[in-house]
């Protein structure tokens, strides 16, 4: 019966699967709510009156803006290196067979699989043992460990729904190495790699716990968050800042949704 | 006289895998030559050996007259009709045909041109602006052959190219491939595993087993006169008889074969002959097939459609004519 096609499922059900939403999203509304509320010392709900000046005093506090530029510039350069690591390891992992490979597909994962902060415990005794002083280019460092894996994932992913005899019949037909890459693998890839680096992208853009241990002195957004909650100086500011962040990294997540989805309808009209 | 494809004792060893293994071939310019084989028994490797996928572990081939090892497959004047078709599906059909001509930095007009003539050629015009996905298996097929002939190569190389399509298609493309390759008088170098195919198609048969060439001849060669146990076997299915068996009627102590349409069956009082029971009937149109059992040798006979059939278990008597009885070089 409940199987049945066109069948409403029992009112119970419904009002249970409503709750199950309502508690996962209704919280992230209220971050919406407080970032409009008059009142800069606490939260109180209701909020006692609204307003939009939050938006304004945001916009001329430059620690927000150091912060957001640090994020940015650490999250587009993370994704690069991981595009490019990313692309390689899954080539090499998925085309060929060599000594290792299954260790080395494993190892590339681990990063995501392991909890973050024993990622950021082992890269900053690692990076103390070096000499190496905190840095932007740590913060990189830590981001491109798991980037990589998403990168990875995705390219992997679509190398093996690629034939490879399409690779050789480009050899096959007059194109080198490079002009098969370039006008074979590229194309095929393409919607794979975008969609992997903007998963990077915004991993790295709200990721907490790996900057806490490689970053020195600097600020990534999600971490002056942190930093502002415990301070209590116009407390909307960070609501107004979360708002931000929900935007820049689930535009780009429903965005990479909507690529692969389209991807595998493309990878499946060979039939 | 040249050539068009030369294997000098050609080996390639995967390990301790001897996929092709000390391999003589001579292919003649605008032949249409096939390799005939099971799956794993090098064909496949020998055509990689002559498009650049592969290198040869030892020995040496040549193209033409050039020598052919470390020239990768982008430098050969070779092209290949691959198994799955692999078609680029990122591009549509003249993009596809026309790509050996794009990586040549060959305008595009000019390019698009060659594409369309090559389309028509598999009688597919005006199927420029489709995609792979949206065509038939006979279409790619077909495409995948533009796509060859539209570098104009020496030699062109054929993996299975018919191996995904149905009956009915499969023999229309057998007879529009051998035309095509006498119009083109290109060198065709076809691998299959299907011996009607090879049989029907080629100029030549090199029956491949275990690495090894068994037999290269005319398809009457082969089918007619194999030359081991295993050809006779593996090409229609002869009757292999044991050299005692042929000793009885030639009088030499070979290995013998005897194609089934050669015995004739007949009622058990009718005379003299080989005495054996029916083991089973096989109706299969124009013909049916009969499993012998001569006194423990097992054997097949087939019958054309019309003759009065013999019931199961019934006895029987074999006789066929000296001249059939073909005797193989294999030593007893």
């Amino acid at each position: 019966m409940r199987s049945d096609r066109g069948q409403s499922a029992p009112l119970g059900l419904k009002i249970a699967a409503a709750c199950g939403l309502l508690f996962l999203h209704l919280p992230i509304l209220l971050i919406f709510v407080y970032a409009f509320t008059t009142e800069e010392k606490s939260f109180v709900w209701p909020p006692p009156g609204l307003t939009t000046q939050w938006f304004a005093v945001t916009w001329n506090r430059p620690d927000v803006w150091q912060a957001l530029s640090l994020s940015v510039r650490v999250a587009a350069i993370s994704t690069a290196i991981a595009l490019v690591l990313g692309t390689l390891c899954a080539a090499a992992v998925s085309r060929t067979k060599f000594f290792g490979r299954e260790t080395i597909s494993l190892l590339v994962i681990l990063p995501i699989a392991l909890p973050g902060i024993i990622t950021g415990i082992a890269l900053r005794s690692a990076f103390s043992l070096a000499d190496i002083p905190f840095s932007f280019w740590t913060i990189v460092l830590g981001h491109a460990t798991f980037c990589v894996v998403v990168v990875y994932n995705n390219a992997v992913a679509r190398f093996r729904r690629t034939s490879g005899s399409m690779i050789e019949a480009s050899m096959d037909l007059g194109a080198d190495g490079f002009q098969t890459f370039r006008h074979v693998v590229l194309p095929n890839i393409a919607t794979a790699l975008l969609a992997g680096g903007v998963l990077a992208f915004a991993l790295s853009f709200d990721e907490v716990i790996v900057t806490t241990f490689t970053a020195g002195q600097q600020q990534t957004v999600p971490i002056w968050m942190l930093e502002e909650l415990i301070r209590p100086r116009q407390r909307p500011v960070t609501n107004v800042v979360a708002m931000v962040v929900v935007l820049v990294t689930l535009l780009p997540i429903l965005f990479a949704y909507y690529l692969t989805r389209d991807g595998d309808q493309i990878a499946g009209s060979g039939k | 006289m040249t050539t068009a494809v030369s294997f000098k004792q050609v080996s390639r060893h995967f390990g301790s895998v001897r996929a092709v293994d000390a391999v003589d071939l001579d292919i003649a310019p605008g032949e249409f030559f096939a390799m005939l084989g099971p799956s794993g028994s090098g064909k496949t490797t020998c055509l990689r050996l002559i498009a650049g996928f592969e290198q040869p572990t030892a020995g040496s081939i040549s193209i033409f007259g050039e020598r052919a090892e470390g020239v990768p497959p982008y430098r050969r004047n070779v092209n290949t009709v691959f198994q799955d078709y692999a078609l680029f599906p990122h591009l549509n059909v003249l993009d596809n045909v026309a790509y050996g001509l794009m990586v040549k930095r060959v305008g595009k007009a000019e390019r698009h041109k060659a594409a369309e003539e090559a389309l028509s050629l598999v009688r597919l015009p005006g199927y420029g602006a489709r995609r792979p996905g949206q065509l038939s298996g006979g279409q790619r097929q077909r495409v995948a052959l533009a796509r060859a002939l539209v570098n104009q190569p020496k030699v062109l190389l054929l993996d299975e190219p018919l191996g995904a399509l149905d009956l009915k298609l499969r023999e229309n493309m057998q007879e529009e491939l051998k035309s095509l390759q006498k119009a083109l008088g290109i060198t065709f170098v076809f691998v299959t595993h299907d011996q009607g195919e090879a049989l029907s198609m080629a100029d030549r048969v090199a029956v491949f087993n275990d690495g090894k060439i068994m037999q290269i001849g005319t398809p009457e060669d082969i089918y007619q006169r194999p030359s081991t146990r295993f050809v006779a076997d593996f090409v229609g299915s002869s009757n292999v008889l044991p050299p005692d068996f042929v000793q009885r009627y030639s009088g030499q102590r070979r290995w013998g074969s005897l194609r089934p349409e050669s015995i004739r069956v007949g009622r058990a009082a009718s005379g003299e002959g080989v005495a054996a029971r029916v083991v089973s009937t096989n109706y299969l149109g124009a013909t049916t097939r009969l499993a012998l059992d001569a006194d423990g040798l097992k054997l097949h006979a087939i019958v054309p459609a019309g003759t009065a059939l013999p019931a199961e278990g019934e006895a029987v008597v074999l006789t066929f004519n000296r001249e059939s009885l073909h005797l193989m070089d294999e030593p007893a």
